[in-house]
């Protein structure tokens, strides 16, 4: 086949799925999915700003605690570290009511804790490695101008470790996104529940999960984005 | 009350003995050049004095404080001690005026004001101040020396500690920072240098003392111990350092 034919041939295929894909499909399911989408952004927040405290917490109990402390914290990191979310939020939703009776976790809560407790163990151990990779001649400078020990964490290693998580904590933001999509299990309305709800009314799995898909890309690429920023404007040490 | 006490202290690394049942006084204004072969315990000497290093037997007392004392006290010993150490260690994320105005603010409770201009002029005393906004990162070894020594001083010590200030420098910058301390010295600081620089010795120091194998096997006036070593020990030793 010469060349432009195949082109045209290419072409006529490329414009027979432009066809058949319909998108009128995403016209009607965009309301649908722009609450899913708010919902997933909720959790996604709410839930890597509280990983973020605790997972701060936690490691610095792990780089610098008494040792009792930093064995919990260690037991902690290894529990979340060893399961899967979609365990992790099945237990909290199903398990934990049946085992204290008279506990009942609302979804939207579960998935929202489910994600505190899973990405802060994950950061719990981006922190713990930022902080012990600063040059002890840091906090030895500290010390011998006579700081007490959380000063010469806030003001001296804590900046320091800070710039070198970016990278890594960039990553963990991404990756929490997209493990909300499994929140699915437990039934909150977040986008992909959004994405599988639509799909069941109208079949139309092309259209659905292509938008899902783009939805989700776009929500990582703005996160990708902001951290390129931040790391520009920070001057890495 | 003498500046600095060793009780017969020795300190310990595991099973291995680094510094053995020390005794020592250093008055006020002294300039105390420490020398001795690696591994022999020189620089545990100096950090057992502001605490980075805990003994564990006998005293040791700074400015007549005790470094068994209270977090606070052993606090107290530090701001009356400041410290260089061989590889700087400037805070990396501050330029070198907010390196030097770090501990009149944070340990001094200085206000930022008062501390700008300390650390201005300290800066301008070691020949930095067109360097004051830059980034360690951004100067020589020797000017960071130089930071360092004048971050040091802003917490107004009275005692300085240094920990081989210029090992980590090519020899061209050397004498920026040896000439620096000179300059300290004249001034009637008191000081405590571990170093190999037996210029500085001579010329500088007040007194000389020589660690070998965690003891002092020789402490007295730098003249006379460097042109007449009176052990075949620092004579071996003074061939090496050359």
């Amino acid at each position: 086949m010469s060349e432009p034919a195949l082109a045209a041939g290419c072409f006529l295929y490329l414009s027979e799925l432009a066809l058949e894909f319909d998108w009128s499909v995403i016209g009607d399911a965009i309301p649908n999915l722009l609450d899913g989408t708010k919902m997933t952004v909720m959790i996604t927040f709410w839930g890597l700003v509280g990983g973020f405290a605790l997972g701060a917490l936690t490691g610095v109990v792990r780089a610098y605690g008494p040792k009792w402390l930093s064995f919990i914290a260690q037991i902690y990191v290894a529990v979340i570290r060893g399961t899967p979310i979609v365990v992790q939020v099945m237990f909290l939703y199903f398990a934990v009511p049946l085992i204290l009776e008279g506990v009942r976790i609302d979804a939207l809560w579960a998935a929202i804790i489910t994600l505190i407790v899973n990405s802060g163990a994950y950061i719990a151990e981006i922190v713990r490695g930022s902080l012990l990779s600063v040059h002890k001649g840091l906090r030895e400078a500290g010390q011998a101008m006579g700081l007490p020990f959380h000063k010469i964490l806030i003001h001296i290693i804590g900046p320091v470790a800070f710039r070198r998580m970016i990278p890594p904590l960039g990553n963990q933001c991404i990756i929490s996104l997209k493990d909300s999509s499994l929140f699915i299990v437990i039934g909150v309305a977040e986008l992909t529940r959004q994405g599988q709800e639509i799909m069941a009314s109208n079949f139309r799995a092309v259209e659905i999960w292509s938008a899902v898909a783009i939805i989700y890309l776009l929500l990582t690429g703005a996160l990708a984005l902001g951290l390129r920023l931040i790391e520009k404007r920070m001057r890495m040490l | 009350m003498s500046m600095v006490e060793f009780k017969h202290v020795t300190k310990k690394f595991g099973d291995a003995t680094v510094l053995n049942d020390i005794s020592l006084t250093i008055e006020a204004g002294e300039v105390v050049v420490v020398v001795g072969p690696s591994g022999s315990g020189k620089s545990t000497f100096l950090r057992c004095i502001n605490v980075l290093e805990t003994i564990q037997d006998g005293d040791l007392l700074v400015n007549g404080i005790s470094v068994h004392g209270s977090d606070e006290q052993i606090r107290e010993i530090r701001r009356e001690a400041g410290m260089v150490f061989q590889q700087f260690n400037l805070f990396p994320q501050m330029t070198a005026l907010e390196n030097v105005m770090f501990g009149p603010v944070h340990t001094r409770g200085n206000s930022r004001a008062e501390a700008r201009t300390l650390a201005e002029s300290l800066l301008d005393k070691v020949g930095l101040a067109e360097r004051m906004n830059h980034y360690p990162s951004e100067l020589s070894g020797g000017q960071q020396q130089r930071v360092a020594i004048a971050r040091a001083l802003a917490i107004k010590p009275k005692l300085m500690l240094f920990d081989e200030p210029t090992s980590a420098l090519d020899p061209e910058l050397r004498h920026e920072v040896l000439q620096v301390m000179r300059t300290l010295a004249q001034e009637g600081m008191t000081m405590v240098v571990v170093t190999h620089e037996m210029e500085f010795a001579k010329g500088v120091g007040s007194r000389l003392i020589f660690i070998d194998g965690g003891k002092i096997a020789h402490d007295g006036p730098p003249a006379a111990l460097l042109s007449d070593p009176p052990s075949q020990r620092l004579k071996d030793f003074l061939q090496h350092v050359g």
